[in-house]
């Protein structure tokens, strides 16, 4: 569909759509710019017409420039292979927008984060509970967010209501937010009667650190070692997408070796992590030796990226504007003995815990979380293609994973045994694709650029192993960052394990959130 | 089903050597720690480890530390899931404000004698992220520290390495 198409489609169901600009901006972002009263309405023809939850909901403050807030709405266009962003301005006088929670419940969670951060009020939210800035240590009315936030105002501190479930013979079950594991910190609060759980509330935030501020005013190259540190299991996604929004902005063409060379670092880190969870899925039904078996795995993946790169978690390697690491002959061959190895040892490990009777009993049916709840909740990624739906971004914005032929991995029944499925068919296609990427590398071929950064915003993305990541960034005069909005698939994901667990009983919670796997800071912030 | 009943009986031995290869330096500088913990310790020391808003980069290499090559158990660390069976409590990450009053309570909670060990680079003085408007200190003006890991993150080898020059220094507590 052609950009006047999308306008009709929105035009035939909003007669009176009259947006005050339209542009495609970069060959796969397509803007629409409305009127506040019609943002609601053409947010929710484009949430059916496409068919993809709200990706991104986020503000920024213009008041020094226009006088206005902004609101960018993104989608996403699977179809089309682009993503569509609505916005709109809000008066500084009265900065209040209509909800669009109570239609699509994908935005919920993102207005609650716009009012707490720049307390923009999403008129008639169901709910305006704050999620990173706890109510117990933050006074209200400091919106640190805002441009002209200096430091924090005393005030009045509250409490966090937790959704309360009554009842004869219900009772709570708080865990958190210190785990027993070596894990990062959530408060999880279980209703449940009897032994189902009837309701969990996860209360998160405690690894807030303010990472969306400190990009502001940072210059390209600080912003992207800061971006490496946002989410430490997913380092080289979260600094690939950001490089992307770079290099998209400063409109830098990208060798292709830079782009292969990207490709096989990515799947690296798809591949450590996904043993890194098929070995912790096992532990958490207390299933040990093959625990220890995907352990050594990861240490074997993770030597192997020192070895490439030096570093184990790939940082350092990425930057805007191309690749640092270079692979030469010796490493190819290292790369490709290793891969062979691996393989091996991890068709072993798949055959240990597919032929455990009592392990396939315990993660078969265990933790289901259908696709109407996930389509709803907004679920992407590897949690969102367990349940059924078919989306990744390797698949609908392929680049050099067209030439590959990747394929995608989908499950249906959306339960824990479906996630281990997605994992280990992904890792065997990472390891697939990763021989292929190094066949079509070029020896002594350029695999940086130098940037010339300018003025503007784009969005940047990339599939990490756990999905999407996102990054929006829009950049002022002289190339320094001005807002940079970051959404990690555990955003989204975070309510579809709340979902999930219903029904289950307590102690199959470790293994239903080990199956998800979700990153505490890649959602605080 | 009788595919994986058959498999379940026609499955042999299915234990696998780890090669040594990079490990013997980590072998010897385990055996002296070794020996220092039965020493300082009573036999093994027991840590607890809270994050207080680090990446998740330091908590994949401390369990990483508890991996079959690595091993750290078998020199005497254990990691331990409560504050109260804990000698040391080891802590990541540079600090957010609504983590503070958890660190505190946990610490509290540990039983005397006890020292704090910080690891990875935001946990110094919180790293990059020491501009924040969210942070509550750098973890040394809350808790008396006693050791820093350095990294980003900090490496198993460089956690192992680490917590033996200190103990080979003296002892925390005791």
């Amino acid at each position: 569909m052609d950009r006047a198409g999308l306008i009709s489609v929105i035009k035939s169901k909003l007669p009176d759509f009259n947006p005050i600009s339209a542009a495609q901006g970069f060959p796969d972002e397509f803007s629409i710019k409305v009127s506040p009263e019609a943002f609601k309405d053409t947010c929710l023809v484009l949430h059916k017409h496409l068919g993809s939850p709200v990706m991104m909901l986020f503000a920024l403050d213009q008041r020094k420039e226009t006088g206005n807030f902004v609101i960018n709405a993104v989608f996403a266009d699977f179809r089309e292979s682009r993503w569509v962003i609505v916005s709109m301005d809000i008066r500084q006088e009265n900065p209040c927008f209509e909800t669009l929670a109570k239609s699509m419940h994908s935005a919920l969670l993102f207005e609650r984060e716009i009012w707490e951060m720049f307390g923009i009020e999403p008129k008639g939210s169901p709910d305006l509970r704050r999620l990173n800035l706890h109510d117990e240590v933050w006074p209200r009315g400091n919106y640190p967010l805002r441009k002209d936030f200096q430091k924090m105002a005393a005030g009045n501190t509250g409490e966090y209501n937790f959704a309360r479930v009554e009842g004869e013979g219900v009772f709570e079950v708080p865990v958190g937010p210190v785990h027993a594991g070596i894990i990062g910190p959530g408060h999880f609060r279980f209703s449940v009667a009897g032994e189902p759980i009837i309701n969990l509330e996860a209360r998160l935030g405690f690894t807030h650190r303010g990472v969306e501020k400190l990009f502001e005013n940072k210059s390209y190259d600080q912003a992207a070692c800061l971006s490496e540190c946002v989410c430490g299991d997913a380092v080289f996604s979260h600094s690939l997408a950001f490089a992307r929004a770079i290099e998209k902005i400063s409109c830098a063409r990208i060798p292709l070796q830079a782009d292969l060379l990207r490709g096989i670092f990515l799947e690296l880190e798809r591949m450590h992590n996904h043993v890194h969870d098929i070995g912790g899925i096992a532990i958490d039904v207390g299933f040990s030796y093959p625990h220890a078996y995907a352990s050594i795995i990861k240490e074997s993946l993770l030597q192997l990226n020192e070895r490439l790169c030096a570093s184990r978690y790939l940082k350092k390697v990425n930057l805007p504007g191309g690749v640092l690491t270079d692979m030469d002959d010796e490493k190819k061959e290292l790369l490709r003995v290793s891969l062979k190895k691996m393989k091996h040892d991890f068709n072993a490990l798949v055959k240990i815990l597919y032929t455990s009777v009592s392990f396939m009993d315990r993660v078969d049916g265990t933790g289901v979380l259908r696709r109407k709840t996930a389509e709803d909740l907004g679920v992407t990624g590897l949690a969102g293609r367990a349940s059924g739906i078919p989306e990744d971004l390797r698949k609908y914005f392929p680049g050099v994973y067209k030439e590959a032929k990747f394929k995608i991995a989908v499950e249906g029944s959306g339960d824990v045994l479906a996630r281990l499925r997605i994992r280990i068919s992904e890792f065997l296609e990472s390891c697939r694709l990763i021989e292929e990427f190094s066949a079509m590398l070029v020896k002594d071929s350029r695999s940086k650029v130098d940037l010339e950064l300018r003025e503007g915003s784009a969005l940047g993305y990339a599939e990490g192993w756990r999905g999407p990541v996102l990054y929006w960034v829009k950049t002022g005069p002289g190339g320094r960052l001005q807002r940079c909005k970051i959404v990690d698939p555990s955003f989204h994901n975070w309510q579809g394990l709340c979902f999930s667990v219903l029904g289950n009983i307590i102690p199959d919670f470790p293994l239903c959130n080990k199956s998800f796997d979700l990153s505490y800071s890649g959602n605080d912030l | 089903m009788i595919h994986i009943f058959k498999n379940r009986v026609l499955k042999g031995v299915v234990t696998r050597h780890i090669e040594a290869g990079f490990s013997g330096e980590i072998i010897s500088a385990g055996a002296e720690l070794r020996s220092l913990i039965r020493k300082k310790f009573g036999r093994s020391l027991h840590i607890r480890e809270v994050d207080t808003g680090s990446c998740g980069g330091c908590e994949s290499e401390i369990i990483s530390a508890n991996n079959p090559v690595y091993d750290l158990q078998r020199f005497g660390i254990n990691f331990v899931a409560s504050p109260r069976h804990a000698d040391a409590l080891l802590v990541t990450g540079p600090l957010s404000k609504n983590m503070l009053l958890a660190l505190k309570n946990t610490y509290a909670a540990m039983p005397d004698p006890k020292f704090v060990i910080t690891a990875g680079d935001c946990a110094l003085n919180g790293g990059l992220f020491k501009d924040s408007y969210y942070l509550a200190g750098p973890v040394k003006d809350i808790l008396p520290v006693a050791l820093h890991i350095p990294g980003c993150p900090p490496s198993p080898e460089a956690i192992i390495k680490t917590l033996l020059a200190f103990l080979r220094q003296g002892s925390p507590s005791r």
